[in-house]
Order: C-alpha cells, then sequence, then structure tokens
C-alpha cells in the first residue's frame, strides 16, 4: 500500500498497540533544555525512576542565557540553569553548557552536531522542535509531564495525527525568502489551519531550498497550529550531514544513504488534507497583528477591521490593532521602529545573518533604531565570525552578541520596553512576547535588516543591496 | 494526577480566539523550578486590566472556562496548564485547542472539552455574566444553566485514564518487555554518548 513518509517513520517506531489506545512510540533523540526540564527530572526522582536512555538524550543551555558576557545576575535564571547542570550530572546526560563552544539554541545544535537525521522520531520540551522534520524526521514538541515520560520510558503513547500535504508551486522570487513563504502559508491556512496534523512539505521551491531555509520551514510548523512538520530527504540533507560530529562515516555512512534514500511519499499516498500554494506572486512579509496569521505583503497595508464581515474577526482584528498600536489601512511600509531582533530557532544560522550581512553591509542602521544580532549558536557565531560578517554587522551599528533564545521569547535580559516596536526574525508576535506591552512585528533576516537601516519597514527588494 | 468525574461548578466566559499560552502564563514566570504555585500568574498581563473577563463580578470560583478556537495554542510549556488548574479550573470548553496543551492537561487531570463552534457560542450566551454548569465525564454531557444537556465527544482511552486519575508512566511501564524488544530490534542509529 501507498505510503507517506509521515507514515513510513511512525510504523517502524510503533512499540506496541492496543485497540482503542494510542500507540506507543518509540523516540529515537531527546532534546533538554533547562525551562522545561526541572519538574521532569523532580517527577523522575519523587518516583525512584531513572533515565532509560541517556545516550539518546542531550541537553543545552539556551531559554534564559544571557548574551553578554558576565554572570547570569537574574538568581531564578541561574537557579534553573544549575538545576539543569545538577540534573545532566545526575542522570548522566551530556549537556552542552555555556561558555563549553557547544552550547546554543536547541533547535540549531541539534542539526549542526549532526544528531537531527532522517527517519528518526525527536521530542523536545519545546513547541519549535517541529524544526528538525527539516531533515525528513518526525520531530514534535511536548510538555513537561511526557519530558518525564521519555526520560523514564524512552517512548511516548500517541494517538495516530492526521496528515497534511502543502505542495508548492512555481519559484521563489528574488528577495523572497523561506521565511516569506512560510508566514504567507500561515496566512492563508490560519493559526489553527493545521491544528491535529503532520505537514508534509513538498513541491519544486522545496527541493530548491537549502537546509538552512528548510529549517525555517518547519520550526513554524507549530504557528499554523500543526503537530509536526517534515520535508523528505534528498542530497541536500546528505550533502549537510556528512562528515557533522553525531554523523555515520565510512560505510556506515553509505548504509545511513541507503535507509534515507527509502523515506518519501509514494506518489500515490493520499493525505487527510491537501493543498497548493504557488509561491511566484509571493512578496515580502510583514506581520501587523498579534499571531502569526495576521500577516500580509509588504507592498500592502494594515486592514480595516470595518471591511472584516465576521464578528469574532473583526473583533480580534480591532483588539490586535489597539495593541499594536496601529491605525486601519496605513500601508505597511510607514510603520516606524525602534528594535531589531536578529536571531532565534527560525532564522539564525549562517545562512540567515548572510542573508542579513549582506543587505547591511557598508550602510548604517537608523539613529533612531537599536539593533542586534544574536547568533543561534557558538559554532554559528564562530564560523560568521570566520567570515567577517560581525564586522559587517558592527560597523553598521548592531550589536554583535553571543548565542541563545535571547529576545524571541525574552527570558533573558534581552526584552522590549512597553510600547517598543520590533521587526523580528523570531517566530512569534503574541502580546507580551519580547517583553510586557512589546510589539513585535515578524519578518525575514533580509526584510529585518532592511528596516534597521530604513527606521521602517520597507520592501528588501528595491533596496540598495538588492539592485547592486 | 487528579481524577476526574463530574463537577457542577459556577462557569465564565472568555470569548477571544486563538488565546495563546504566553498569555495564560508569561515567560518570565517559567524560571521557577516548581510545579505548584503558578495560580496567581494565570493571564497576568491581561488581569492588570480591570474590564478583563476573569476581573468581572461574578468570576470568582469559576471552574470551568469557556472560549474561543485554537484556545492554547503556541508554545509547549505546561505551565500553562498547571496555571489554570492551580487557579482553580477543572474544564476547558473550547471549539479547539492547540495539540500540545490538550495533551498538557490531559497529563494533569484537566479535561479540556471540544464542542461545536456553535454550541460554544450558545452556551456562553446562558452563561452570560455567571452560571452554574455540569460537566460529566462518565455521562458524556454538559447541563447548562438553562437546563439544556449538551453531549460532547471525548477519546475512550483520554476518558477513561482521566476517570481513573492513572499515571501514563506506570501505564507504560507496563511495556517494558516490549520496549526492550524493539530497542534490541532496531536500535537507534544515532547516540549523544560521545559527544
Amino acid at each position: 500500500m501507498a505510503k507517506t513518509l509521515f507514515e513510513r517513520i511512525w510504523e517502524s517506531h510503533v512499540v506496541h498497540e492496543t485497540p482503542g489506545e494510542p500507540a506507543l512510540l518509540y523516540i529515537d533523540l531527546h532534546l533538554i533544555h533547562e525551562v522545561t526540564s526541572p519538574q521532569a527530572f523532580e517527577g523522575l526522582r519523587l518516583a525512584g525512576r531513572t533515565v532509560r536512555r541517556p545516550d539518546l538524550s542531550i541537553a543545552t543551555m539556551d531559554h534564559n542565557v544571557p548574551t553578554l558576557p558576565g554572570p547570569i545576575e537574574d538568581p531564578l535564571a541561574r537557579a534553573q540553569l544549575e538545576a539543569l547542570r545538577a540534573n545532566c550530572e545526575e542522570f548522566g546526560i551530556p549537556l552542552c553548557a555555556t561558555g563549553s563552544g557547544r552550547e546554543g539554541i536547541v533547535h540549531v545544535i541539534g542539526p549542526e552536531l549532526g544528531l537531527s537525521q532522517p527517519g528518526l522520531t525527536i521530542v523536545c520540551g519545546d513547541s519549535h522542535t517541529s524544526t528538525h522534520g527539516a531533515f525528513g524526521a518526525l520531530a514534535f514538541g511536548i510538555g513537561t509531564s511526557e519530558v518525564e515520560h521519555v526520560l523514564a520510558t524512552q517512548t511516548l503513547p500517541r494517538p495516530r495525527p492526521k496528515t497534511m500535504r502543502i505542495l508548492y508551486s512555481g519559484s521563489l522570487p528574488l528577495g523572497v525568502t523561506p521565511k516569506d513563504a512560510i508566514l504567507g502559508t500561515i496566512g492563508r491556512i490560519g493559526v489553527g489551519g493545521a491544528v491535529g496534523h503532520v505537514v508534509e512539505y513538498a513541491g519544486e521551491p522545496i527541493r530548491a531550498l537549502s537546509m538552512e531555509g528548510r529549517l525555517t520551514i518547519c520550526n513554524m510548523s507549530i504557528e499554523a497550529g500543526a503537530r509536526a512538520g517534515m520535508i523528505a530527504p534528498d542530497d541536500t540533507t546528505f550533502a549537510y550531514l556528512e562528515g557533522r560530529p553525531a554523523t555515520p562515516s565510512g560505510a556506515e555512512w553509505e548504509r545511513a544513504l541507503d535507509r534515507w534514500r527509502e523515506l518519501s511519499t509514494d506518489d500515490d499516498a493520499t493525505f487527510d488534507t491537501e493543498i497548493a500554494i504557488d509561491v511566484a506572486e509571493l512578496e515580502p512579509q510583514v506581520t501587523w497583528g498579534t499571531n502569526p496569521g495576521m500577516v500580509g505583503p509588504v507592498g500592502g497595508a494594515v486592514p480595516d477591521p470595518a471591511e472584516i464581515d465576521d464578528p469574532d474577526e473583526r473583533a480580534a482584528t480591532e483588539r490586535a490593532l489597539a495593541y499594536m498600536g496601529l491605525e486601519p489601512g496605513i500601508p505597511l511600509q510607514e510603520i516606524r521602529i525602534d528594535r531589531v531582533f536578529i536571531g532565534s530557532c527560525t532564522n539564525a544560522r549562517i545562512d540567515d545573518l548572510r542573508e542579513a550581512a549582506r543587505v547591511v553591509d557598508g550602510q548604517r542602521v537608523a539613529p533612531t533604531v537599536t539593533a542586534m544580532v544574536v547568533p543561534g549558536s557558538a559554532k554559528v557565531k564562530r564560523q560568521a565570525e570566520e567570515e567577517g560578517l560581525d564586522r559587517v554587522f558592527e560597523r553598521a551599528g548592531f550589536e554583535w552578541r553571543n548565542a541563545g533564545c535571547s529576545m524571541c521569547l525574552g527570558m533573558n535580559p534581552d526584552i522590549l520596553a512597553p510600547g517598543e516596536r520590533c521587526a523580528s526574525t523570531s517566530n512569534r508576535n503574541f502580546e507580551g512576547r519580547q517583553g510586557a506591552g512589546g510589539r513585535t512585528h515578524l519578518v525575514s533576516p533580509a526584510m529585518a535588516a532592511a528596516a534597521a537601516l530604513a527606521g521602517h519597514f520597507v520592501d528588501v527588494r528595491e533596496t540598495a543591496a538588492a539592485r547592486a | 494526577m487528579k481524577a476526574f468525574r463530574s463537577i457542577t461548578a459556577r462557569a465564565t466566559v472568555l470569548d477571544r480566539p486563538d488565546v495563546d499560552t504566553d498569555q495564560i502564563i508569561p515567560k518570565q514566570f517559567l524560571k521557577r523550578i516548581e510545579r505548584t504555585g503558578y495560580g496567581e500568574f494565570l493571564f497576568y498581563d491581561w488581569r492588570q486590566d480591570p474590564d478583563f473577563e476573569l476581573n468581572r463580578p461574578g468570576c470568582d470560583g469559576a471552574r470551568i472556562l469557556v472560549t474561543g478556537p485554537n484556545f492554547g495554542c503556541g508554545s509547549s510549556r505546561e505551565h500553562a496548564a498547571w496555571a489554570l488548574q492551580a487557579y482553580g479550573f477543572d474544564v476547558v470548553i473550547a471549539p479547539s485547542f492547540g495539540d500540545i496543551f490538550s495533551t498538557n492537561a490531559h497529563h494533569i487531570g484537566l479535561l479540556p472539552l471540544r464542542l461545536a463552534p456553535d454550541e460554544v457560542k450558545e452556551l456562553m450566551a446562558t452563561i452570560g455574566g455567571g452560571g452554574e454548569v455540569t460537566v460529566d465525564l462518565e455521562a458524556q454531557a454538559i447541563l447548562d444553566p438553562v437546563g439544556r444537556v449538551l453531549e460532547f465527544e471525548v477519546d475512550p482511552f483520554i476518558r477513561h485514564c482521566l476517570l481513573d486519575g492513572r499515571d501514563t508512566n506506570g501505564l507504560t511501564l507496563r511495556h517494558e518487555d516490549a520496549i526492550a524488544a524493539f530497542e534490541a530490534r532496531s536500535p537507534s542509529p544515532v547516540s549523544t554518548a560521545p559527544l
């Protein structure tokens, strides 16, 4: 029978199935960070249980860490990071601690260590675990009770999700990035559009993307409500993985390739839901509201609630515009910004930093704007410095910081002041996400860089860098 | 975890779509390493507004929250479910939920309950500024403040676990032999040990 990529991975990981109960699914890789794990380790201790497979688990410090050098001043953050260190020691779990040179955002280091591989089941107590699906893995976010469950049993009981394919056609126009493609997709299907589904992204525009671009797409699956997002592996995937610390080598590598080449969706396989999107008409995207589905093309305007028929949608739009301090109908390019954040598990990989650096090279950040770049990992930071990107950013007036989640969610000191408006390459523009009262507009790295220079949103395709 | 059978309690309405977990429990409260004590931080930013729905008269002691579609979307923080439960809620009724939120809620004995969008709107109207609602998980039925009965669907396994208050870790550990056999048959192709 014809199968989807998802079905292949799911079926090969079922440990046990009882009719009327969820399947018990084996978990190949468990990624851990400081925020969602302490109560799980405590639960293990209280129940007298141990970690079944520390060799399939790895931890990093990312959500709370300051991005400026020096001690952690927040006592709660310090205690949480210390708890992670102590828990990893007690249970024998490898830890990429701050200062080890391997630290970074959990969804950046999994791929760069070569741990995120095709065909695996990957979980983490973080909703953006969908990122790792870019390798053709089944990767999804879980809560703390489930973190404890995986630590204890290396399995999870799971009801079978529905499947959705988003089939892209056309080719991405110059200056339109994977971030614009996924924002445009969420704008179309809505923030609840993929609830209950595992999404497979397919089509020529996906095949043409680098691994970094695919990671950005899969990362934001959760913003459409999807359980997971995935992309079938191909030569781009294999080339990215070859030679990384945790990928096989020699004869093992050849055997892995043989296995990975089997991981695709059959031509005649069917999905519960199919969506088709032509990317040729896509423009760079800017969110104007308080969820990622409240988005429009940079050439457009803030919507007018008076023109919305559905009363619930009208009320939600009115509330969003009130929070965002925006008048209906104003062009998106007239919105002035105070801050720029280039970072997060969505857009802080080396390709993202190169994309932004190309736009800012030889220019200056507008005097009214404070801009920062937070690389996704210590390794991305080192590589960017080897390429001289840090100097490009610093000469333009950007701050160049240490790796971490930083202002994507503002658990560390990097937050917006109330009322401040930020062009951000992160994934969520929820109320208060980057600091209570802060206003977030989600954009691509290139669009964030162009906004930093102009002091307001601009169409990056019309900037000097695009014309060069 | 807490067992759930049936409750009759005051219900309160939060008629907003896409209430995300950042609103339910803002990030500054996620630095705590305890599992308890989140109730006072529920909807922390929204509660600064005296007109916020939960600040209105008649909401005190509510144990049932009736809200819009896609409730609990966003972050995987189980703290959102902990905060709702610690504040006093036992049931959240909505047309749909974020997947991770639903799973988290099931694990702690907080019942996320789906009704059709028009049923939720009608229930909101009958509750108005306050009213008692019965949610009976055994009978899979809701009794609204004007005496109407609404039936609901719930996954039979989840219903069973909630009625019994069963720990799924304990359930899974019954399958320890199957897990060991799986590991022998298909060892995971990755290892973090050398890293």
